[in-house]
């Protein structure tokens, strides 16, 4: 069960991110969806599921864009760790934390990615901090609403057929 | 059994490695050689160099403490081996010293216009009543009393009797009962060279104060006594003053070193007075 949601997340993430590649802002892409797949399964499963899903994830994600793999994998990895032990840690099953973790790790998969970025490539280091910030946020949002979606969406849909089950015998 | 956090954190770090380990092998360094086997090599290279530093320690530690066992036994036969050589060398050193001396009374008997025999002085009486010293050639040799003996530092003295077969008694220059007929080369001041117990241990007598004499003037073998070669040195004029009567007070220094007087000359010439008394008979 959790391979399977960390290979649909994962999966399922790399493949609309790989859709939404044309949409940049700054020259980076404004918003990571495997970041969000591996931060939302550290939440979910822990630090060892977040270190491998980011692992996974960010080894995918360099295969794709043509780089040096391993850079985004490891940043990736460091991050889905990461939040897994402050996960086990801390309360993050509210809105607030989850979008603070959601920015937080983007900033710190940001920061490293460039870092290695700018060991392994020889060139200097050039975050671009507008556009990180822009990114953290979508990041933010679109986390929030996937834990929204998955935690409260079958309950809602659940709902709404009882409701609609209700009105048709009313109305027969 | 390990806890869980610590698994976490080994599995954390090694899928770091392997991450690290991949993007290594994608990179190359500034001089061209990939990351990975740059990375490979100095690690290698680190652990070539304590596997060597090991093995020299272990080796060092072998050779210098425990292959070190039967030294303490050899070191003492060293020790005894140089104590022999350095017995040897100076034995050999003495050896080459009597070489050549040997060689200087060679030379000194080839020069000598008349008939000698080398000789070894093989004991020394220096008491301050008879300074004699025995050699070890006698009667056999042809050795007579009262025949003059000689080295290459000048006259050593007399051959006294009696003279056995294969030794002779010699009396020195510098004995207080020996004495000699000499003459002072350069202002020929004719004289006597007698033994004395003082220092230098000869003194010229029966020199007139009239005569010009100076420290530093040889003084030689006159002939006169009938037993020294004329013309041989008998020692250096030290000191000469005006004496208080008709003679002058001089003290000589021999030419001969007494002390270390080893091998000498026998003048095989019979004294004038043995001559004399063969003729009267």
């Amino acid at each position: 069960m959790k391979t399977a949601a960390v290979v649909i997340a994962i999966g399922g993430a790399l493949a609309l991110q790989t859709m939404l590649s044309g949409l940049m802002i700054g020259g980076t892409i404004a918003v990571n969806l495997v970041l969000v797949a591996v931060v939302y399964l550290a939440l979910a499963y822990g630090a060892v599921t977040g270190l491998l899903a980011g692992t996974i994830g960010g080894l995918a994600q360099d295969a794709v864009a043509g780089g040096i793999v391993g850079v985004g994998g490891m940043s990736k990895t460091v991050v889905g760790f990461l939040v897994g032990v402050l996960g086990a840690q801390f309360n993050l099953s509210s809105t607030v934390p989850r979008l603070v973790m959601l920015v937080a790790a983007t900033f710190v998969h940001e920061v490293m990615f460039e870092a290695l970025h700018a060991l392994v490539g020889g060139r200097p280091f050039g975050l671009q901090y507008s556009a990180t910030l822009v990114q953290a946020l979508v990041n933010g949002l679109v986390g929030v609403s996937a834990f929204l979606i998955v935690e409260r969406g079958p309950e809602a849909m659940q709902r709404r057929r009882l409701q609609r089950g209700t009105f048709g015998k009313k109305r027969f | 059994m390990l806890d869980i956090r610590k698994r976490t954190g080994y599995l954390f770090l090694t899928v770091m490695m392997a991450q690290v380990i991949l993007v290594s092998a994608q990179v190359q360094s500034k001089s061209g050689v990939r990351v990975l086997q740059a990375v490979a090599l100095e690690v290698f290279s680190r652990v070539e160099f304590a596997s060597s530093a090991v093995l020299n320690v272990t080796r060092h530690g072998w050779g210098d403490y425990v292959a070190l066992r039967g030294v303490r036994a050899q070191n003492e036969e060293l020790r005894r081996r140089v104590a022999d050589l350095e017995v040897r060398l100076q034995q050999e050193h003495a050896l080459a010293d009597r070489s050549q001396r040997l060689q200087q009374l060679m030379d000194f008997k080839s020069q000598a216009a008349m008939p000698t025999l080398a000789a070894e002085v093989i004991a020394g009486n220096q008491d301050r009543v008879l300074r004699t010293v025995t050699i070890d050639r006698g009667s056999a040799d042809g050795v007579l009393a009262d025949m003059a003996v000689i080295a290459p530092g000048g006259i050593v003295g007399r051959v006294i009797g009696p003279v056995a077969r294969h030794a002779a008694r010699v009396q020195l220059i510098t004995d207080r009962n020996a004495a000699a007929g000499a003459i002072t080369e350069r202002g020929r001041a004719g004289g006597m060279v007698v033994g004395a117990e003082a220092n230098p241990p000869l003194r010229m007598e029966m020199v007139s104060n009239l005569t010009d004499v100076k420290a530093g003037d040889n003084v030689v073998a006159s002939g006169a006594d009938g037993i020294f070669p004329k013309g041989y040195l008998i020692g250096r004029v030290e000191h000469a003053e005006r004496g208080s009567g008709l003679y002058r007070s001089i003290t000589v220094r021999p030419g001969v070193d007494f002390a270390s007087l080893e091998e000498v000359l026998v003048v095989l010439l019979p004294p004038r007075s043995a001559t004399r008394d063969e003729a009267a008979k």
